[in-house]
């Protein structure tokens, strides 16, 4: 192990990294407008509004209690009134789940309409149902609402996008490029000097994780400049958990890297790998209640567990010994995917 | 002359296919060693053989006496037949990151000047011509001052003036005592740099030896060529084979004398004769035929 020759070619790939202009951009660019894009579609509503048609009444969103739909009905919270002209209008809309429930204005009996099929249709009926109870038949129940700070939708996503990021860069940045590089020649033209097949992995490792946690600071100070994110735990077990899960990551960038010259079936393979994950290791939404063998392959994913980590340490305020577990099973799979990854490694096949 | 490197019954085999199929021969210290052949004859993987990028099938390859160790590649320098360089790093940053790479080194500025690199040393590197690409590649090879050279093709793609330009530089390390083997289809790149060559085809040498050697061993005479006018009678009655391009005639012997004769008897006006002497590209020819390879 030489540290000057592996020195050498991390400097040469992050020159590579800060100089690609284009590239660079990209990679600060992308999360940022998928975080600013969900704060201002969602902003303090949740994402699961529901909606109802009412005609007739001029087309348009209903910002007004009107006359012929029930006040208690119009002031339940998280449901959107949208007018239309007539019943077929209202119907149209039914018909594509662009609405929820439909309700004809007029005295008492109300007249609706819902999708049979649709489960959004079936709450909001029972809130109509609901809605219209006298006041004094309300049922027997004793609410306890959460104490403390929520945890905002934007600070339970931002972790995901972050993750969701660093996979991306973490894949293809190590193995579409180390493949490119196999395939022009660029890894011949290292093998014919004394660089070893370790040193070379490894400065690619560094580099990446280099530019993977540069990376991370910009877009969580700028993201937090504006959004003010609540962090519970602390700041370095968060940079920690990143740090682990990028390494996983990236060591499974060089395993797909290892061998090839095929820039379309490694693309393949990435496309392949990061899909999967991106959807089932919930950075979009929770997978509770998926069914088991769901739940059991997205076990297998680091993203999972480093996301696991993260939402612990940022929303419930854990430390690193808390998410000991999933640290061990991230540091595990950076060990296993740079062994396999190293083993199978070819310079030019 | 010390014995650099000694190759025997050296073979490579990709499934059923022999690419290199036992050659054998010995490299003198401070010569050019020139390995020529036709397309696909087995030229860079023998090359890339000898230069410990693939292994070899069997056979043995020494360096000074030796099996070859790590130390081989810090002591050669190549320049292979394609190749990319690490994006997004100027001229003079990729001779220094190569350079790195290595223990014993070159001083960058003076492969600069020796390569002809200054005019666009701070240029990225995928921004310059093809030529000024293969002085690169050239200069590449040498930022560890290697005692071995390896030259795969390198010309190709070049025009005259760039050729003659690479052919310069190359003397130029040729005469500061290094060892250098080159692997070329240019017939006059091959005679105007190689101490000693060897032909392959079909992964098997045909024949080795200098320049001289192989002319005078593989062509004898020369061609006697003469405008298609000169002949009071047609050209089929020489006794001899020719052949007719353009508006000439060229006749091959191995006994200028004898045929000059032979033209005179036959009334020939010999005032727009012209008389070629045999190259590397005959022997070539005479070895290794004229029909085209893949």
């Amino acid at each position: 192990m030489n540290f000057k020759r592996l020195w050498i070619i991390f400097k040469a790939r992050n020159r590579e990294f800060f100089r690609d202009k284009a590239a660079l951009g990209w990679n600060f660019l992308f999360p940022f407008l998928i975080v600013a894009g969900f704060a201002i579609i969602f902003g303090d509503k949740s994402y699961s509004d529901f909606k109802v048609g009412v005609f007739p009444h001029a087309p348009g969103r209903i910002q007004m209690t009107t006359q012929g739909v029930p006040d208690t009905f119009f002031n339940t919270r998280h449901l959107e009134f949208i007018g239309f002209g007539t019943l077929a209008e209202g119907m149209q809309k039914l018909n594509h789940h662009k609405i929820d429930f439909l309700l004809k204005r007029g005295d008492t009996p109300h007249q609706y309409w819902i999708s049979d099929t649709s489960p959004k249709g079936y709450i909001v009926e029972k809130m109509f149902l609901a809605a219209l109870q006298p006041a004094h038949s309300a049922p027997q129940v004793a609410k306890n609402a959460i104490q403390g700070n929520e945890i905002r939708y934007i600070e339970w996503l931002f972790p995901g996008i972050l993750a969701m990021n660093m996979m991306f860069s973490a894949l293809w940045g190590v193995g579409y490029i180390v493949v490119r590089y196999r395939k022009n020649g660029v890894l011949k033209r290292l093998k014919a000097t004394p660089l070893t097949a370790f040193e070379y992995l490894s400065a690619q490792l560094l580099s990446r994780i280099f530019v993977l946690m540069f990376t991370l600071v910009i877009i969580w100070v700028g993201c937090d400049l504006i959004f003010k994110f609540t962090v519970a735990g602390s700041y370095l077990d968060l940079c920690a958990a990143f740090l682990i899960g990028g390494l996983s990551l990236t060591a499974m960038g060089l395993l797909v890297a290892s061998r090839g010259t095929s820039e379309e079936f490694t693309s393949g393979l990435l496309n392949f790998i990061t899909w999967p994950m991106m959807f089932l290791s919930e950075v979009w939404f929770s997978i509770e209640g998926a069914p088991r063998w769901v739940q059991t392959v997205a076990q297998t994913f680091p993203l999972t567990h480093m996301l696991r980590a993260i939402r612990k340490i940022m929303n419930e305020g854990a430390s690193l010994a808390d998410v000991g577990w999933e640290l061990t099973v991230l540091l595990l799979m950076t060990t296993a995917c740079l062994s396999l990854g190293a083993k199978m490694f070819s310079w030019h096949k | 002359m010390n014995k650099l490197l000694a190759l025997e019954n050296l073979v490579k085999k990709y499934g059923a296919i022999t690419a290199v199929d036992g050659i054998s021969f010995v490299i003198d210290q401070g010569i050019c060693f020139g390995l020529l052949g036709p397309n696909g004859a087995g030229k860079t993987t023998a090359i890339e053989v000898i230069e410990d990028i693939v292994e070899p099938t069997s056979g043995t390859i020494l360096y000074k006496g030796q099996p070859r160790s790590d130390a081989f590649r810090e002591a050669i320098g190549i320049m292979f037949q394609q190749t990319a360089l690490l994006s997004f790093l100027t001229v003079k940053e990729t001779l220094q990151t190569f350079q790195n790479l290595y223990r014993r080194t070159a001083a960058i500025d003076d492969l600069i000047r020796l390569c002809r690199l200054q005019e666009f040393e701070h240029h990225m590197n995928d921004k310059i011509s093809g030529g000024q690409r293969q002085r690169l590649l050239l200069a590449a090879s040498l930022v560890n001052n290697p005692e071995l050279l390896f030259l795969d093709e390198p010309s190709t793609g070049m025009d005259p003036q760039a050729r003659r330009n690479l052919w310069d530089i190359v003397q130029s390390i040729k005469a500061n005592g290094k060892t250098i083997v080159l692997t070329t289809h240019y017939m006059e790149e091959a005679q105007y740099l190689c101490d000693e060559i060897a032909i392959l085809d079909h992964g098997k040498i045909i024949a080795q030896g200098t320049p001289e050697e192989l002319i005078q061993t593989h062509c004898r005479g020369g061609t006697v060529i003469l405008p298609r006018t000169s002949f009071s009678v047609p050209a089929s009655q020489l006794s001899r084979p020719y052949r007719e391009v353009k508006d000439r005639v060229e006749i091959e012997t191995d006994n200028i004398n004898a045929c000059l004769q032979q033209l005179i008897a036959l009334g020939t006006d010999l005032n727009g004769l012209q008389v070629r002497s045999p190259n590397l590209e005959t022997v070539f020819l005479n070895l290794t035929g004229r029909q085209l390879r893949a």
